[in-house]
């Protein structure tokens, strides 16, 4: 054993020093040369106030915002976490369905899958296109605006699957809700 | 229609990727170093026999355990740490500090809470790096030791751990790391910034240099996130571009150690069969995920599959192949929550784990517990046929066997004793969430994780316990060194054999007949050892969900 603990010492010192200390400081100097917002976090400011991250979810619940899918940490961004609750919960499934309620009575329409169930970070900024335009009524309703402006808008925020091969369409409800404040009423 | 054409192609880059990679590796770990490194190393640098080799193995890792645990209960009063976050509890440290060791890269902790950036950095980073360079050293030495000429060396621990660090897993998580920060994952030294959402609400936001972990955390099969939610969490992993980049990046190596394989072999066609033999059983389990997560909870009937624990970006396809990936290799970074996942997925991802991560399985550990079952497989086939077993002309004898045996006794000993324990003290049964089938699955998917050295879990099952942390740790340890002690003691038992050449009689170990024998091993081996706990944990859930019972 003390055989090696001299070239364990040297070893773990030499790798420490380069993968511990060089790797990381030099990703982050060239980070902040090449794309300085992102690696700060992609944060949004209005009016010089730091309004969230484009790429982190937020909780919404008045009638004029487009509301994001369930988050089980109540938009921690901070101390994440997921229900993590089984398939065969009875907890689970009562939940999904006060949910359903609940955005029946708000968008007169039956609630898509992602509108019902928590995603896996607690912080999702998107939901799916389906559940984005059941709740264009409500928001137009709330903001005094067509109907059909509101639509549009939402359609334009659309993101399609990579190369129609990967992942699923979806809709940026923060940039969303930016966008209907920045269109006024 | 379009999914299926995406994973293909995936998983064709993949394959190619592996094979380029893998080419790479065998001219890197043949050659001779640079004389630099020589230098630096001077006699240590010597051949070592497997007992020296072992024991260089565990020097190390004794050395990177103790400075990894004093980093973290110290954390608090060192620098980089803009959030003040405070040192860790002695088991919680006990716990991480062998689980980044070991290459589990369990969280008992979350990141964003529970550490500064300096124990991210010069702490998990390093070990992300290291652990993985160990299981790299381990893997070539092993496959020395099959493939090399007669003789005592299986090689040089010290050198085949700074070429695996510095030649393979550095430039890839440099690049890695930039493709990652162009899309959009944090990488600074700045502390959490305080947001006021458009309702007006504080929001916190974490974040930190993450980048450059997350691209070693995936293409050293770590696993271990720099926040909690781990790559589910936007910031981990904010695009479908990155879920794809990091699901290749946790499995490229793990393919690449099967061509090397072949390549150190002198024959390709061995290096092959056992991708191919991988190859079937990884893609078995990833069906049965995929339908599984598209089809959804009958429970909710609702389509648009199982969305709970998902993100919306990835859905269940991406998360599926994900879980697949992440369970097979040894990885155990999750885009999504794997205890919402339905009964027959959390089955597949069990099995993974279970046959001891050798589906790809961890950065050089997946090919030696492969191995492990290649001498299972031709020793088995020679009992069938009657002759003395051989594989790439040398012959496995009752050492070889014995030892595999015991090396393969470390799984099922880690999981069910290891799980009964924890089934039956009142103490560590609390730390179940579930009622009913889920709440054994949970059990099992931890002790599984723990003693596979995957690191993934059934996050809702409450890990951060004293008692849960001891005996995991402890699991850890146990799984990773019962496995690498054991083989490279095999290793060392057929180098010193004179391979004999190929007859007429020698059983072809390349062809479709030995990867049907190899995958049927495996098979048999996991299922007779955990079908009986399977059928009481996901089995029985399956069967409640199908019969529309809830708990």
């Amino acid at each position: 054993m003390m055989t090696h603990l001299r070239p364990a010492l040297a070893s773990l010192l030499a790798l420490s020093l380069l993968t511990g200390v060089a790797y990381p400081l030099a990703l982050t100097g060239l980070a902040a040369v090449i794309a300085p917002d992102r690696a700060a976090g992609s944060l949004i400011l209005r009016e010089g106030q730091v309004v969230g991250s484009a790429l982190i979810g937020q909780g919404f619940d008045e009638p004029g915002y487009l509301h994001p899918r369930p988050s089980a940490s109540g938009w921690n961004a901070a101390g994440t976490s997921a229900s993590n609750l089984g398939p065969t919960s009875a907890a689970l499934l009562a939940q999904v369905q006060e949910r359903q309620a609940a955005y029946e009575a708000q968008n007169g329409a039956s609630a898509p899958v992602d509108a019902v169930t928590g995603s896996g970070s607690g912080l999702d900024p998107h939901v799916s296109p389906a559940n984005a335009r059941a709740q264009a009524a409500r928001i137009a309703r709330a903001r005094g605006l067509e109907e059909a402006a509101v639509r549009r808008l939402i359609e334009a925020h659309v993101e399609p699957p990579l190369l129609g091969l990967w992942g699923q369409a979806r809709v940026n409800v923060l940039a969303v809700n930016l966008a209907l404040d920045a269109a006024g009423a | 229609m379009s999914e299926i054409w995406g994973l293909l192609l995936f998983l064709a880059a993949l394959a190619g990727g592996g094979w380029l990679l893998g080419s790479g590796m065998a001219r890197l770990y043949a050659g001779d170093g640079l004389p630099a490194g020589r230098r630096l190393l001077g006699r240590s640098a010597r051949p070592q026999g497997w007992a020296a080799y072992a024991m260089a193995v565990l020097a190390f890792n004794a050395a990177g355990f103790l400075a990894l645990y004093a980093l973290l209960r110290l954390q608090g009063l060192l620098p980089l740490n803009p959030d003040g976050v405070a040192g860790m509890a002695p088991d919680l440290a006990f716990n991480t500090a062998l689980s980044f060791v070991t290459n589990t890269n369990w969280q008992a902790y979350s990141g964003e809470a529970q550490l500064s950036y300096l124990a991210q950095m010069l702490g998990l980073t390093v070990q992300n790096f290291v652990s993985a360079g160990t299981g790299m050293a381990v893997g070539v030495a092993v496959i020395r030791g099959f493939t090399g000429p007669a003789g005592e060396s299986l090689g040089n621990f010290w050198t085949d751990l700074s070429r695996s660090v510095l030649w393979v897993l550095l430039p890839l998580s440099v690049a890695l790391a930039l493709i990652l920060i162009l899309q959009g994952v944090p990488q600074t030294l700045l502390g959490a910034v305080r947001a006021t959402t458009l309702e007006g609400a504080e929001q916190i936001i974490a974040r930190g240099p993450a980048a450059s972990q997350i691209a070693i955390k995936q293409l050293g099969t770590n696993g271990g996130g720099f926040f909690g939610v781990n790559s589910a969490h936007p910031f981990e992993n904010p695009t479908i571009l990155s879920d794809l980049v990091q699901c290749y990046a946790i499995l490229v190596i793990p393919v690449a150690f099967c061509f090397l394989f072949g390549r150190m072999a002198g024959d390709g066609r061995q290096g092959r069969a056992i991708f191919a033999a991988m190859s079937v059983l990884f893609l078995a389990g990833l069906a049965l995920i995929l339908w599984q997560e598209s089809a959804g909870n009958p429970l909710m009937a609702l389509s648009g599959g199982n969305m709970e624990g998902k993100e919306m970006r990835f859905g269940p396809i991406l998360s599926g192949l994900w879980a697949a990936a992440t369970t097979a290799a040894s990885n155990g970074s999750v885009n999504a929550m794997h205890d919402s996942f339905l009964p027959l997925s959390g089955l597949v991802m069990l099995v993974n784990m279970q046959v001891g991560e050798v589906i790809f399985g961890g950065v050089g550990s997946g090919l030696y517990g492969m191995l492990l079952y290649v001498v299972l497989a031709v020793f088995l086939a020679g009992l069938m046929v009657g002759r003395t077993p051989e594989y790439l002309g040398r012959r496995i004898e009752a050492r070889e066997v014995v030892l595999a045996v015991l090396a393969f006794l470390s799984m099922p000993v880690g999981i069910l004793a290891g799980g009964a324990l924890s089934a039956s003290i009142p103490a560590m049964a609390a730390s179940v969430q579930e009622a009913g089938p889920h709440g054994l699955s949970e059990i099992l998917y931890a002790y599984s994780s723990a003693t596979g050295n995957n690191g993934s879990a059934f996050a809702g099952w409450n890990a951060a316990t004293p008692w849960q942390t001891t005996a995991l740790g402890l699991l850890m340890l146990f799984g990773r060194f019962a496995m690498i002690v054991p083989m490279l003691a095999i290793a060392g038992s057929l180098v010193r054999k004179t391979p004999a050449p190929a007859t007429a009689g020698t059983f072809p170990t390349h062809g479709p007949l030995f990867v049907t024998l190899l995958v049927l091993t495996v098979a048999v081996f996991g299922a007779l050892t955990f079908f009986p706990v399977l059928a009481l944990g996901p089995l029985a859930e399956q069967a409640a969900l199908a019969a529309g019972q809830s708990f």
